[in-house]
């Protein structure tokens, strides 16, 4: 092993770092793909209705169709602000 | 009948301009009449890589709007023959186009071409889901990089969803995947995703690989398509991706670092 392996080694890390996160950011958007083309209209309502009463940032809601069987699961997630 | 191929990508400047130039060179070079259509309404670039751009007197727009015949606004390439081009506008928005302007025009080009390259713009708004919409076949330009490898695979979704083929029922769009700026060097040092790495996240069939080069900078500045060079390296990884575009099997060359100099050998591998 040459000395320069070492720096390689570091750089290694980066690729596949990158490859780990396109593979779960893919997964998941593939996941939504087949979904209703309502999703996105939805999801900006959501946020409508929370931000009448608490003020939270535009990726507060995050929605997710997942399919179990049959059945499909409408998986939502609202991240309100920390309270001071 | 032509067919219809799309070269798209999502993300911006990854090189479907100079990939449609390189393909639709190398396809009317293999004997078939083909012909480039700029979708980048407003941003129109296609002309000055083909170098024809003091040529162009009517566009894709007038045409649409019947306000010049097909035969006036086709740009014959001089270097190549069946070749030729068909400008965007360079001064409307994107609006000028509409779906049933852009299918009367592409069903008149299929009467007389084998192929009609339709080089997309950017993004995935209008003008790039009409240049996929009526596509048989799709060309996805990506650049070993994590935003050009998420865009491309929404690009992938909507090939699968949202063209004629889909709304039809037909068979899909068959899509092939041109991995573009390629470093086997960055690569070899863990800073680039590999070849391996984008194929299987996006898991569709590999056309070719066309490494970084300054040939292709070169090419542009010239206006001449870069796969007329026929020694560059990527003149000739262009030349491959078209040999297997029409079904030839060629192995995939530039993957690897060139011969070690002294410099490698000293430092090891
Ligand atoms: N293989 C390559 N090696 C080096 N430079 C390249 C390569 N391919 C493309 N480029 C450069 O990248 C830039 C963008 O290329 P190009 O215009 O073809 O991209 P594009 O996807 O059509 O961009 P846009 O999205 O703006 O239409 C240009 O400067 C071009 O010279
Ligand atoms: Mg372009």
């Amino acid at each position: 092993m040459s000395f320069l392996d070492y720096f390689r080694s570091q750089g290694k890390r980066s690729a596949s770092v990158a490859k780990e996160r396109l593979q779960i950011v893919v997964a998941r958007e593939r996941a939504n793909r087949g979904g209703p083309d309502y999703l996105p209209e939805l999801q900006s309502e959501i946020l409508k209705v929370i931000r009448r009463y608490v003020e939270v940032d535009q990726d507060a809601v995050q929605i997710q169709l997942d399919r179990e069987g049959d059945c499909e699961v409408l998986e939502l997630n609202i991240t309100l602000p920390e309270r001071h | 009948m032509a067919k219809i191929v799309v070269v798209t990508s999502g993300k911006g400047g990854v090189g479907k301009t100079t990939t449609s130039a390189a393909i639709g060179a190398g396809l009317a070079k293999a004997g078939h009449r083909t012909v480039l259509v700029d979708f980048d309404v407003g941003l129109r670039n296609l002309d000055l890589i083909m170098g024809c751009e003091r040529r162009v007197v009517y566009d894709f727009i007038n045409v649409i709007h019947e306000e010049a015949s097909l035969n006036q606004a086709l740009i014959r390439d001089k270097r190549v023959d069946n070749l030729f081009i068909l400008a965007a506008s360079q001064t409307r928005d994107k609006d000028a186009l509409t779906e049933d302007g852009v299918e009367r025009v592409l069903t008149e080009l299929s009467r007389d071409f084998d192929y009609i390259i339709c080089d997309s713009p950017a993004g995935i708004e209008r003008g790039a889901l009409l240049a996929m919409y009526f596509a048989d076949e799709a060309i996805i330009v990506t650049n070993p990089e994590v935003s050009s490898v998420r865009d491309s695979d929404r690009v992938l979704g909507i090939l699968a969803s949202k063209t004629r083929r889909a709304a039809n029922g037909e068979p899909p769009v068959r899509e092939q995947l041109l991995l573009t700026r390629y470093s086997p060097l960055r690569v070899q040092k863990g800073e680039m995703l590999s070849v391996e790495d984008v194929k299987e996240i996006l898991a569709i069939d590999l056309l070719g690989v066309i490494p970084e080069s300054q040939a292709v900078l070169n090419a542009s500045n010239a206006g001449v398509p870069v796969i007329l060079e026929e020694e560059s390296d990527a003149g000739q990884a262009y030349q491959d991706a078209v040999a297997r575009f029409l079904g030839e099997e060629r192995p995939h060359r530039f993957l690897q670092l060139e011969k070690k100099g002294l410099f490698g050998r000293l430092f090891g591998g």
